[in-house]
Parts: C-alpha cells; sequence; structure tokens
C-alpha cells in the first residue's frame, strides 16, 4: 500500500497568476514523458522484474514520480488559481476553462488527454529498463524546453529540481540494467 | 504559515530528500555498508523531527502514523498545495 506524507518533496512557489506558463508546464502533469507516465510505467514494470534491486528501484522510483507528479499540480494550480478569464483567454486557456474551469486535468501541452499508450510494459527487463533510461531522459529534455519557455524564476528553480531528478533516476536505472544483465550472464552457466 | 513551523518543516523536507537518496542509492548498491550506515542515522534524525513537528501541528503521515489532538488535525489546512514558502 502507500502512504501520504502531508508535504511536497521540494517546496513550491510562483510570482503571481501566468496561465500561459501552466498551459505549458500541464505537459509534466498529463504529457507522453510526464510524470504521471512516468509513475505509472516503473510501477506496473515492477511485478516482471527478476532481481530484488530491480523490484526495489521500480518501486522506489514510480513512488518518487507520484510526488514529482505532486509537485507540477502545485504549480499548475497556483498558476492559474487566482488568473483572471481576460488572462486565460490572452493567453490561449480559454479552450481549458471551457472543460475544466481551472481543475486540474492530465493533457500535454496541445490539450491531448494522457493515455496508456504513453508507456510500456514488455515483460522483458532488459527491453523495459532501456524504455526507462530513454523516458528519463526524455523527462530531462523535457524539463530544460520547459526551463527555456519559463518567464518566473520561482518557478524555474522548482524545474530544476525536477530536472536533476530525472539525471538520477537514470542513473540509477543504468545501473539497475547492469545488475539484471549479470543476473542472466550467471543463470547461462547453471 | 507561522515561520517556525515552516523552517521545522522545511527542514524535514530536506532531511526526508536525503533518505529518499540514499534509499534509491542502496536500492541498486545493497551492500555498501558506508551508505546504509548514513540512511540508518538519517533515518533516526527524520523520525525525531518528525516526531516533534507532529506533536506541534499534527499528523504529517495519516494511518495511524501520528497521533492527533481533538479535533481530528490531519485535515487541518493547509494542505501541501496550498503552501506558499
Ligand atoms: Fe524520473
Amino acid at each position: 500500500m502507500w502512504l501520504y506524507e502531508k508535504k511536497l518533496q521540494y517546496p513550491v512557489r510562483v510570482s503571481g497568476p501566468n496561465p500561459w506558463l501552466a498551459k505549458n508546464i500541464i505537459t509534466q502533469y498529463g504529457g507522453p514523458d510526464g510524470e504521471l507516465s512516468a509513475s505509472l510505467r516503473y510501477l506496473t514494470q515492477r511485478y516482471t522484474m527478476p532481481i530484488p534491486e530491480a523490484k526495489g528501484a521500480l518501486t522506489d522510483i514510480g513512488t518518487e514520480e507520484l510526488a514529482h507528479m505532486e509537485i507540477v499540480a502545485a504549480l499548475v494550480y497556483n498558476l492559474i488559481k487566482d488568473a483572471t478569464l481576460e488572462q486565460l483567454k490572452a493567453h490561449g486557456m480559454d479552450g481549458y476553462y471551457a472543460d475544466h474551469d481551472r481543475a486540474l486535468y492530465f493533457v500535454d501541452a496541445t490539450g491531448n488527454p494522457w493515455t496508456a499508450t504513453y508507456i510500456q510494459s514488455k515483460g522483458d527487463p532488459i527491453a523495459d529498463l532501456h524504455e526507462n533510461m530513454a523516458a528519463e531522459e526524455k523527462a530531462r529534455a523535457t524539463y530544460e524546453w520547459l526551463i527555456n519557455l519559463s518567464d518566473d524564476p520561482l518557478v524555474t528553480d522548482a524545474l530544476r529540481f525536477l530536472r536533476m531528478r530525472e539525471i538520477v533516476h537514470f542513473q540509477r536505472f543504468g545501473e539497475t540494467l547492469r545488475l539484471v544483465q549479470e543476473w542472466m550472464d550467471r543463470k547461462k552457466f547453471f | 504559515m507561522q515561520r517556525d513551523r515552516r523552517e521545522l518543516l522545511l527542514k524535514i523536507m530536506a532531511l526526508d530528500f536525503t533518505a529518499l537518496e540514499l534509499n534509491l542509492y542502496l536500492d541498486t548498491h545493497p551492500r555498501d555498508a558506508r551508505a546504509l550506515e548514513d540512511y540508518n542515522r538519517v533515518t533516526q534524525e527524520l523520525f525525531a523531527l518528525r516526531q516533534e513537528y507532529q506533536e506541534r501541528y499534527g499528523p504529517l503521515i495519516h494511518f495511524g502514523h501520528g497521533y492527533s489532538k481533538y479535533p481530528w488535525q490531519w485535515i487541518e489546512e493547509p494542505w501541501p498545495w496550498e503552501m506558499t514558502f
């Protein structure tokens, strides 16, 4: 089971309403390389991982991604909660408002809804771990594009933290892949 | 949110992060005795700080992981997404 800790993993602050930035950042909530995709990808692949290190890494990284999803949600929520209708209209969030008001919803930066096709679960640990390493690099790149776009230094600070986490996850998945490969090589001899 | 509450929470958040980082590292390096020692030390510090926070401000974790005064403190605002640090 899971427990909820009543705090964010990293403090979130925004300088003021900014629907334009929210509209872009929301892709890390419900986009292909976003935190929901990441969390579900790892938490669903863990069942068929062959070694304890891999089961641990996927459980723990999948859980950390949920905390990142919460950080992204807190950013989007705070960037739009006090935005006026005029601001939402001026920054292209009128379509989002028509469907969701200022509620959170799993979409990418251009409004496409989240889909399970964003993730893979192949049952082959080598394929799955390569998928995860690529996913971490894609998430890192997305955070870099978002940092390039951001005009709010407080938001940029949180985006930098999230970018750094993808680098650490990539590293841990690389180690997990090596351990699985060693395990497979050992198996061949018996 | 009062200043000393925020400061204590930020301390817990920093320590929590250290524990998480060590945890992920240990997942793929389970025989690194030094990292394990660090993990256990941070866990102990975290336990004490959480205790202190929960005594003053109510449960930080639900489902039987922290005591509550009357009335039920778990639902007290602010929730994490409402905290502006
Ligand atoms: Fe990640």
